[in-house]
């Protein structure tokens, strides 16, 4: 009872209890943004950490949790619940789980408020970290993007577990005795994930050229409205923003405290891109049931147009003028998950498919994108960009070289290719020769490019064997005069510099070329009865082969 | 193996054992297993360590005068397995990770090394030290052992070892459910020292947190199935040191 209790301890109690509350949303939305969350340790107190442990505070989460309790705690019969859910790009939604922290009637007098309480309390929290990570809705919410977001709901009240689907699962996360009651903080979770995967499959692929507004306000029956577990600064409930790029921005400044944001987003559109997208998914998809889900998550994201990146990126300039000027109804976004920092680049080709192991594919941060595009490991990237798109159409060549030159790579002077130099694009000498000069200007000049690219062509042009540096004072690239080491003019006819640059760009590979492959296609499907039937024949002479590999 | 003791010693030391024995009576014990491909085993010792030291740590304490003290702060990271699907939640402490890494890197070794059927087990034991009188060295007193049980598995194709990430990821999930409820207990925990006491119960050795008195111990069943506990060796050459 309330008399056994003297006023300071209870005081100390309530306190104890508020922020207890508060700092267990904290943890749960946290642990459902998507990101890896790390704080610091550190030695001397600072007073203002509750339990001793550094859980930061998202102000938005906390203004929510508050709203939420309106100044009461949780009692008997008042449970505080945190409600996860799962919000697809059509906008259905899943309930996944619903975190509670109840207070039941069992009372514990004799242990100590401002000691044993508030330690047991702290490791409560600890618990409920290592928790928060081993529920299945974690695992979705680290793949969240553009497929589906995870929302948040916080109530207080009657706990309610109808959403939750049949059979769900309960786990507790601990108790905490107090003279005024035992704390119980539990998680139920829906283990019915089935059905949104083979929903998912059956589905046909790809979700193109649809804008994903995530936060379209759903106004939730008769309580609190949903809230993407997505952090802005910019706060106020329910105001529609782009969460691909500056959300993931402000996840980052608030979640990460060592690891430097080192992500990007290049946008590439295929101008003759004939087969849909399906291609990339079936290759993409590896054969197992449990994984199947997160593969067709993300290379359907692979598809996703990002018109949203237009708004609020301004200094994403070439990827987004790509994309508003080139018209392209089959857009491919090329992520590269940095996380570790500097993993390669996710390509959209089959052939380099190690896309069963992309589960952490991130979006970009706007203001480091050039940032990202300036380190060496992106400069080793786009050129494998640029080099595994040789067999696609060449104005998407010129595209991919076009970004590389965000690198700031060097020029070749071009020496006998007078008809490329009045190409009015950066990088020609990379540029495939059989690229028509007509096609090639309006579709691949982006309109604020000329002027940084007449500089350089004037100083391609005019200058003669020395390196024109001086024209680039204000161009970002140092031109350097391509002196190949070791070689001299008087042994062969041909130095190596001329024959380096003369067999640079060989002829793209018929095979590779997308519109003979989509027209044939059909013709191969058709001669394959005719090949395995030649392969059967010959079927004693391939098993012997194989018998003297053993 | 050829330094191993005859029988002889094997008995002091097993009488020796018994006597420690004595004073185990309130340790409680705490088994778990799991069953891993190779490359798995460090991330899977590493994830269950890391949960139960997360549960075992405080921040710095500093004492002030009259005996009171005030703890700093104990900041966490999440930590992505390569070879597991699983993700687990440490304490910020390079240290702390450095030391751990280091034994389960020793465990690793000494599994794939040991060419048995890749039968071993960890064991983190929390421990109080007493201070004993002259000439006898301070006592060691367990008060919490966990113990951690792995059984290597060989697969053969690609397909297995993807079923094995996502097979083994669900257990470790199901094994720090486990940890939790034992943690959730709130059974014995040696009382907060005085600042003398300090150091017998809690490792005041690291910079940023401070966990309790711990020691990590492994031992491999080799083929025989007889066991080896590399602890027990250094027990060994101790005593015959004496």
């Amino acid at each position: 009872m309330e008399t056994d209790l003297n006023s300071q301890d209870r005081k100390d109690l309530d306190k104890f209890i508020k922020f207890f509350a508060l700092k267990t949303v904290q943890v749960i939305v946290q642990a459902r943004l998507g990101e890896k969350i790390c704080t610091r340790s550190s030695s001397s107190p600072t007073g203002s950490d509750w339990f001793n442990l550094a859980i930061k505070d998202i102000p938005e989460v906390t203004h929510e949790a508050k709203k939420a309790l309106a100044g009461q705690l949780p009692a008997v019969g008042r449970s505080m619940c945190v409600e996860i859910s799962l919000k697809t790009s059509e906008g259905d939604s899943m309930e996944l789980e619903i975190w509670c922290l109840e207070m039941n009637e069992k009372c514990d007098k004799e242990i100590k408020v401002s000691y044993a309480v508030y330690n047991r309390l702290s490791l409560l929290l600890k618990s409920l970290l290592a928790i928060t990570r081993v529920t299945p809705a974690y695992r979705l919410s680290r793949k969240q993007g553009h497929e589906y977001v995870i929302l948040y709901r916080i109530y207080f009240g009657e706990v309610q577990l109808n959403g939750l689907g049949e059979g769900f699962q309960t786990v507790r996360v601990g108790t905490v005795g107090t003279p005024v009651g035992t704390i119980t903080l539990s998680c139920a979770y829906r283990i019915n994930l089935a059905f949104m995967s083979t929903r998912h499959f059956e589905r046909t692929p790809p979700i193109m050229g649809i804008i994903i507004d995530h936060f379209v306000d759903r106004p939730y029956p008769s309580s609190s409205p949903m809230h993407p577990c997505n952090y802005r600064t910019t706060s106020e409930d329910t105001g529609v923003t782009y969460p691909s790029v500056e959300d993931s921005q402000e996840v980052c400044t608030t979640s990460f405290s060592t690891s430097p944001p080192s992500q990007c987003v290049f946008t590439v559109t295929k101008a003759h891109f004939q087969t849909p997208p399906p291609v990339v998914t079936d290759t993409l998809r590896v054969p197992m049931a449990g994984l199947a889900f997160s593969h067709q998550l993300s290379s359907s994201r692979l598809s996703y147009q990002p018109a949203a990146l237009g708004v609020g990126s301004a200094d994403l300039a070439y990827p987004v003028v790509f994309a508003a000027g080139l018209n392209a109804t089959h857009p491919h976004q090329l992520m590269v998950p940095g996380k570790e920092g500097g993993v390669p680049l996710a390509p959209n080709q089959p052939a380099h498919g190690t896309q069963a192991d992309q589960e952490r594919v991130a979006t970009c941060t706007p203001s480091d994108g050039a940032h990202c595009a300036a380190t060496p490991s992106s400069s080793e990237d786009t050129e494998t960009v640029s080099n595994s798109s040789e067999g696609r159409a060449s104005p998407h060549d010129v595209l991919e070289t076009i970004f590389v030159r965000k690198v700031g790579a060097f020029v070749n002077k071009p020496i006998n290719q007078v008809t490329l130099t009045s190409l009015d694009i950066p990088f020609a000498m990379f540029a495939p020769k059989n690229l028509e000069l007509e096609d090639a200007d309006p579709m691949v000049n982006p309109p604020d490019s000329p002027e940084t690219t007449s500089p350089l062509q004037g100083s391609l042009l005019s200058d003669g064997s020395s390196g024109g540096s001086s024209g680039n004072t204000q161009d970002d690239f140092v031109m350097i005069d391509f002196k190949p080491a070791f070689s001299k003019d008087d042994i062969l006819p041909m130095d190596l510099g001329t024959f380096y640059r003369e067999f640079q760009n060989p002829p793209q590979l018929s095979s590779l070329s997308i519109d003979i492959g989509a027209q044939s296609m059909a013709e191969d499907l058709d001669s394959l009865p005719e090949k395995l039937a030649v392969h059967e024949k010959n079927v004693r002479e391939f098993d012997a082969f194989v018998e003297t590999l053993q | 193996m050829s330094s191993w003791p005859v029988y002889g010693d094997w008995r002091l030391l097993t009488s020796r054992r018994v006597w420690a024995t004595g004073y185990k009576m309130n340790c409680r014990s705490e088994v778990l297993e799991v069953s891993v491909e190779g490359r798995q085993v460090e991330e899977a010792m590493l994830a269950v360590l890391h949960t139960v030291l997360l549960h075992r740590s405080t921040g710095k304490f500093h004492y002030k005068k009259e005996g009171t003290y005030s703890i700093g702060t104990v900041g966490t990271q999440d930590v992505d397995c390569d070879f597991i699907d699983f993700t687990y939640v440490r304490v910020s402490s390079e240290e702390l990770d450095r030391a751990l890494r280091k034994v389960v890197g020793e465990f690793r070794d000494a599994l794939r090394n040991s060419g048995g059927d890749g039968l071993g087990q960890m064991s983190l034991e929390f421990y109080q030290k007493k201070k004993s009188r002259w000439p006898f060295s301070d006592e060691c007193i367990p008060w919490e052992v966990w113990t951690v049980k792995v059984h290597v598995v060989a697969l053969a194709t690609e397909q297995e070892r993807q079923i094995c990430r996502e097979k083994v990821g669900e257990k470790l999930c199901e094994k720090i459910i486990n940890i939790v409820e034992v943690m959730n207990r709130h059974e014995y925990l040696p009382k907060m020292p005085t600042q003398s006491e300090l150091d017998n119960v809690f490792d005041t050795g690291l910079r940023d947190v401070q966990p309790y008195l711990y020691k990590i111990s492994f031992q491999i069943t080799d083929a025989l199935g007889s066991s080896v506990t590399t602890t027990m060796r250094r027990l060994i050459k101790d005593t015959l040191a004496l």
